[in-house]
């Protein structure tokens, strides 16, 4: 029940954070060169003023621009993206055909940025000042300054072309046409190296939020306490630190969501994966407006979604936090 | 002079400034030591680095010189680096300040905007700008500002929120003060000191926007920039990956600098932060 009005409040405070989102994309339309049917007219090469004229009323787009934005926001409010210019089908259909690949990215890699943070962090933070936490934080520095795209490619240098351990890009390979289980243990191993490049960079944020909150949880009594009813050092580090510096990482989770899509993008290019990043890739190269807007929309509607995932994981993590807070 | 020695007197601190001036130097010597253009044909393509005299770094898969398109490309990332960072931090603080300084509906206002800018995700909204605006260097270096704006703003609106009814405020607003001035001369000054160390982090993050937009081959192809030998490399990266590896650490060492200087200001501007 507490959860449930959690994520009714969190919906409520996300409609009208998604409605800004939507006339700021409107006003950014209005500034490009040219429409949809620009857009389109010039896709069949022809240049016919009655079919553009015809197709600008087909998509509303000879109203005023009062009634081209409430007429917009209807169509999106319906999920109707209207048509690729670029393939001639449904944006919507292509961004679902797309989104499985990208969201399995995503979760791979926070997981694995999550979890290597945490225990990365413990360590640095166990040790702090001592060799052990020098060498992390000089780790931590350097991964956090590589681009994404460079380790990417670096990554297939090595595990690809030079030690031939995994697959260099795509989903799966095809030519062995594997079904069932085989299929998704391939399609596991050509989603290694694309899901540890995206985790990297933010595996070096999640290591120093979780170093700086562990050393912040040990300066609080209930620590001393722990240790002076005679826990080992163990226990007290994982049963008391570590559920308490949690709090913090979760956050940071939530607030990274956005970019990690943004870093798909840059990720799935590296390791030819079909997913949105790369569909959006392909829009920009085809200048296929009404894509890349599907997108951004659908992108945004994602981020809104884990960061409500990721609510109700830190309404679990901490009683306290009630509808109110 | 006691700040630059107490900034001296960390070595991470230390290694960053020279790194960065060093970054700075290839920025401007560029012009000198490789005065024709980066990218005209210097040699035999894919000559390997160390190989040939005059061709320290060897060539890529046209044959452009690569030492002397990284040398140019300092230009760019840094170019682009604090024209956007400058438009972001400007952003921002205006944002924040009128936002925390006034309150209420404003804030509220304000703030649902910036949220809204948090949630799109930045990279996608610059893949869009870029075809709207176009992708000249200057245009991008502009649009990468233009989305990167949010950091900055929550962080100046936090400050002022603590700081505007402190007693200098109260008693600006007693003597009748205008707000534009109790904003930027009275309070921006107090408020400022946790931004700028942000400004390392803002201009690292449009140093690595602006790369991975040329790697993508969506900026400036006109221009010998690390992101587009990167990309360039791409191609023949089984057979030399020298191409695409070497203008990657470039990058490396640039944004490392900016950290690394960003972190030794933050010591220096908040010593009880520091030393943790």
């Amino acid at each position: 029940m507490r959860i449930l009005r959690l994520v009714l409040r969190r919906l409520s405070l996300s409609i009208p954070c998604l409605g800004i989102i939507l006339a700021v994309l409107f006003f950014l339309l209005q500034l490009a060169p040219g429409d949809a049917v620009d857009a389109l007219i010039g896709q069949m090469g022809t240049s016919d003023d009655t079919l553009s004229k015809l197709l600008r009323s087909y998509y509303g787009l000879d109203g005023s621009v009062v009634a081209q934005f409430t007429g917009y926001l209807g169509r999106l409010v319906t999920l109707d993206l209207g048509l690729s210019v670029a393939y001639g089908t449904p944006v919507l259909a292509l961004i679902l055909e797309r989104l499985p690949v990208t969201v399995v990215l995503m979760v791979t890699s926070m997981a694995m940025a999550f979890t290597a943070g945490c225990v990365v962090g413990v360590i640095a933070a166990r040790y702090v000042h001592r060799w052990p936490d020098t060498i992390i934080s000089v780790l931590g520095m350097l991964v956090y300054s590589m681009p994404s795209f460079w380790f990417g490619l670096m990554a297939i240098v090595l595990f690809a072309v030079t030690l031939g351990w995994l697959p260099a890009g795509g989903i799966s390979d095809l030519r062995a046409g594997h079904t069932g289980l085989a299929l998704m243990l391939d399609m596991a191993k050509h989603l290694v190296m694309p899901a540890l490049t995206l985790g990297l960079i933010f595996f070096a944020v999640y290591l120093r939020v979780m170093r700086t909150a562990m050393l912040e949880v040990m300066t609080l009594d209930f620590m001393r306490t722990a240790r002076a009813k005679g826990l080992q050092e163990r226990a007290v580090l994982f049963r008391h630190a570590l559920r308490n510096a949690l709090l913090p990482m979760v956050t940071i989770a939530g607030l990274q969501a956005s970019s990690m899509l943004g870093g798909a993008v840059v990720v799935e290019s590296v390791f030819s994966l079909p997913g949105l990043g790369r569909l959006a890739q392909e829009a920009v190269v085809q200048r296929d407006l009404n894509m890349l807007l599907g997108i951004t929309v659908m992108s945004s509607v994602l981020v809104i979604v884990v960061n409500l995932v990721i609510d109700i994981i830190y309404a679990k993590l901490d009683p306290r936090i009630d509808v109110g807070a | 002079m006691r700040a630059l020695r107490r900034y001296a007197s960390s070595s991470a601190a230390l290694i960053g400034l020279v790194l960065l001036l060093m970054v700075i130097g290839m920025a401007v010597s560029a012009g000198w030591l490789f005065p024709d253009d980066p990218l005209s044909l210097a040699g035999a393509p894919l000559t390997p680095p160390f190989t040939e005299e005059g061709l320290p770094l060897g060539t890529d898969s046209v044959g452009r010189d690569i030492a002397a398109q990284i040398f140019h490309g300092a230009r760019v990332s840094l170019l682009v680096g604090v024209v956007a960072t400058g438009i972001a931090i400007g952003i921002g603080i205006l944002v924040g300040a009128v936002s925390g300084y006034f309150g209420g509906a404003t804030d509220a206002a304000l703030m649902r905007l910036t949220e809204a800018f948090q949630t799109v995700p930045s990279f996608i909204l610059l893949l869009m700008l870029v075809v709207i605006f176009g992708s000249e260097v200057t245009t991008l270096a502009l649009v990468i500002g233009a989305v990167s704006w949010t950091a900055p703003a929550r962080l100046t609106r936090a400050e002022f929120l603590t700081l505007r009814s402190r007693d200098f405020v109260q008693s600006c607003r007693t003597l009748g003060m205008p707000h534009a001035r109790i904003i930027f001369l009275e309070i921006l000054p107090s408020a400022l000191p946790p931004v700028i160390v942000y400004v390392s982090v803002v201009m690292a993050l449009a140093i690595l926007q602006e790369s991975a937009l040329a790697f993508l081959g969506l900026s400036d192809p006109n221009i010998a920039s690390w992101g587009n030998l990167i990309g360039d490399g791409r191609r023949v990266l089984r057979s030399a990956w020298y191409v695409a590896a070497l203008p990657g650490l470039a990058i490396i060492v640039t944004v490392l600098a900016i950290s690394l200087v960003g972190q030794g200001v933050n010591d220096l501007l908040n010593p009880r932060l520091g030393r943790r």
